[in-house]
């Protein structure tokens, strides 16, 4: 049987010198690691992330599955019920005044309903979502060819991205995504109205989201309001090309 | 005949380690390093494990999470259905005066602050470089003959008589000696062979697996790993493994002589003990039958 010795002074001592060391270390760590110097010559490892993801496979389809493979309960995240009242005016009303604004770098700006939006070529797939938090899931999408919607506006030349507008504020600021233009005729680019047979539900975007299946969850915009043909996107917002982008996350998003 | 004129073993610098190996091991050290901190700090984000291609939420088979009960934070790892209270390391850690919830603690992540975004950038960054040098190794490794002239093992050292032998004289922190010493045993062989051609790769085909892009690209690589939630998982495991090889190499190293193994990775020579052979005297030739 041993006895609880009482603490040597020295042991106490030590223990408060590792801590302060330890607060020193990481304090001191954090200040490198969060250099803007250091995070910018980071970054060159997300233009490589690109390039060469862009270069090794354009195009390919993500893996489509089955709908015994369907995620029951797919999380939503990010906004799930939009504080902003004029889109809470438009979700009482069944997004019947709600129409899809289409301008910027276009022939043909254009106001589409959302039976206008049902009227275009459409496409399902069923694709697992993967948020860059780690997780996971699986669901069906329903929705316009982003394509077909951009052949009716008719993208100029010069259109380089394009940026979709939110309805919702997250952390007192817009969601707002870009897409870049090689991504618009992607088959599996499209603005779903549907999810798992169903309307989309506020929880996962309704009236109308972002699918794009090669990319993360962050840039599957929901909520979406507004799309504008852009060659640049440094004067929007944070300037880096979205809600998380602002924030430090890449706007490649494919990994 | 007295033991007075024996030869004495005297000391040889042998080279042990090319200067591609010297410098890919460096360069791999420091990666996994950055690799292990920026790694833990994404795991964080969903301190969750699954097996398959999605997350069947609430049902991993690796959880660490925080509750409160009696105002205090209390950590908990669930591994299967076993829970293990881990406050102070795992699920709840302090941070200056305050118990935070986060499932690795300040220390082992970078940065130390919890910043998905900022660990993102560090770990693609370190994933570059260190594979890479991955490749750069593998492939001098093999065009210049290190794999199969050092790294291979012999027929003989693959005789289970020989392996346990050398099982055996680890456990009794027995080292090769002398001539022996020259070349790597049969288990330094098949650990360094399971680093480079098994964990190593591993890390890296997983930690596309869990790329979105790369799926579409190359649907085999989900396939190889049975799903994407899967590979996360295999990447958790293997990052573990690498821990483990790593403590068990600083422990061998400082076993079996840590300035002598520190100083072959540095310059490339390795001390070994060789009894030269006895001096052949009129004698000697006199006695012989």
């Amino acid at each position: 049987m041993s006895l609880p010795r009482p603490p040597l002074p020295r042991r106490a001592w030590l223990q408060g010198a590792g801590a302060s060391l330890g607060a020193l270390w990481l304090s001191g760590c954090d200040r490198i690691a969060e250099d803007p110097n250091v995070v910018k010559a980071l970054s060159s490892a997300e233009v490589l992330n690109r390039r060469v993801q862009r270069l090794l496979g354009r195009g390919a389809l993500a893996r489509e599955f089955t709908r015994a493979d369907i995620t029951a309960a797919f999380k939503a995240n990010g906004t799930v019920n939009p504080p902003d009242a004029d889109y809470q005016a438009m979700a009482a009303n069944n997004f019947v005044d709600w129409k899809l604004i289409v301008d910027g770098l276009v022939e043909r700006p254009l106001a589409l309903s959302l039976d206008q939006i049902k009227a275009l070529p459409a496409r399902t797939q069923i694709t697992r979502h993967d948020c860059v938090e780690g997780w996971s899931c699986i669901g069906e999408w329903t929705g316009a060819r982003f394509g077909a919607l951009m052949d009716l506006a008719g993208l100029r030349p010069q259109a380089r991205h394009i940026v979709l507008y939110c309805a919702d504020t997250l952390g007192g600021r817009k969601y707002y995504e870009t897409l870049d233009v090689v991504d618009v005729q992607h088959p599996q680019t499209i603005l779903a109205y549907a999810m798992n047979g169903s309307p989309l539900t506020v929880a996962h975007g309704a009236p109308l989201r972002l699918r794009a299946e090669r990319y993360l969850g962050y840039k599957q915009a929901k909520y979406v309001m507004r799309l504008e043909a852009v060659d640049r996107f440094d004067h929007i917002a944070g300037g880096q090309g979205g809600f998380w982008e602002d924030q430090g996350y890449d706007r490649y998003g494919g990994i | 005949m007295t033991n007075a004129e024996a030869p004495k073993p005297i000391k040889v610098l042998v080279r042990r380690h090319s200067r591609t190996v010297r410098i890919t091991h460096w360069i791999n050290a420091i990666s996994l390093a950055f690799l292990l901190l920026s790694g833990l700090q994404i795991f964080n984000a969903h301190p969750h494990l699954y097996w398959g291609q999605q997350s069947n939420f609430g049902h991993g088979w690796l959880s660490i999470g925080a509750y409160e009960s009696g105002g205090h934070l209390h950590g908990v790892t669930l591994l299967g259905a076993t829970a293990v209270h881990t406050t102070g390391v795992l699920g709840a850690s302090k941070v200056g005066a305050v118990w935070v919830a986060r499932a690795f603690p300040p220390w082992l992540t970078l940065p130390a602050t919890q910043y998905l975004a900022l660990g993102r950038r560090w770990h693609f960054f370190f994933a570059w470089v260190f594979a890479i040098n991955l490749a750069l190794y593998l492939a001098s490794a093999i065009v210049r003959g290190h794999l199969q002239r050092d790294l291979a093992p012999t027929f003989n050292q693959l005789k289970p008589g020989h392996v346990l032998h050398e099982i055996w004289n680890h456990m009794r922190l027995r080292f090769p000696k002398g001539e022996e010493a020259r070349r790597y045993n049969v288990l330094q062989k098949g650990a360094y062979l399971g680093v480079v051609l098994l964990l190593l790769p591993v890390m890296i085909l997983s930690g596309m697996t869990m790329s979105p892009s790369l799926d579409a690209d190359f649907p085999w690589l989900v396939d190889l790993f049975a799903g994407r939630q899967s590979a996360r998982s295999i990447h958790f495991i293997t990052a573990s493994l690498i821990v483990l090889f790593f403590f068990v190499h600083i422990v061998m190293v400082v076993l079996s002589g840590t300035w002598n193994n520190v100083r072959s990775m540095l310059t490339g020579r390795y001390a070994i003990q060789v009894t030269p052979p006895p001096p052949v005297t009129p004698e000697a030739i006199g006695d012989a039958p």
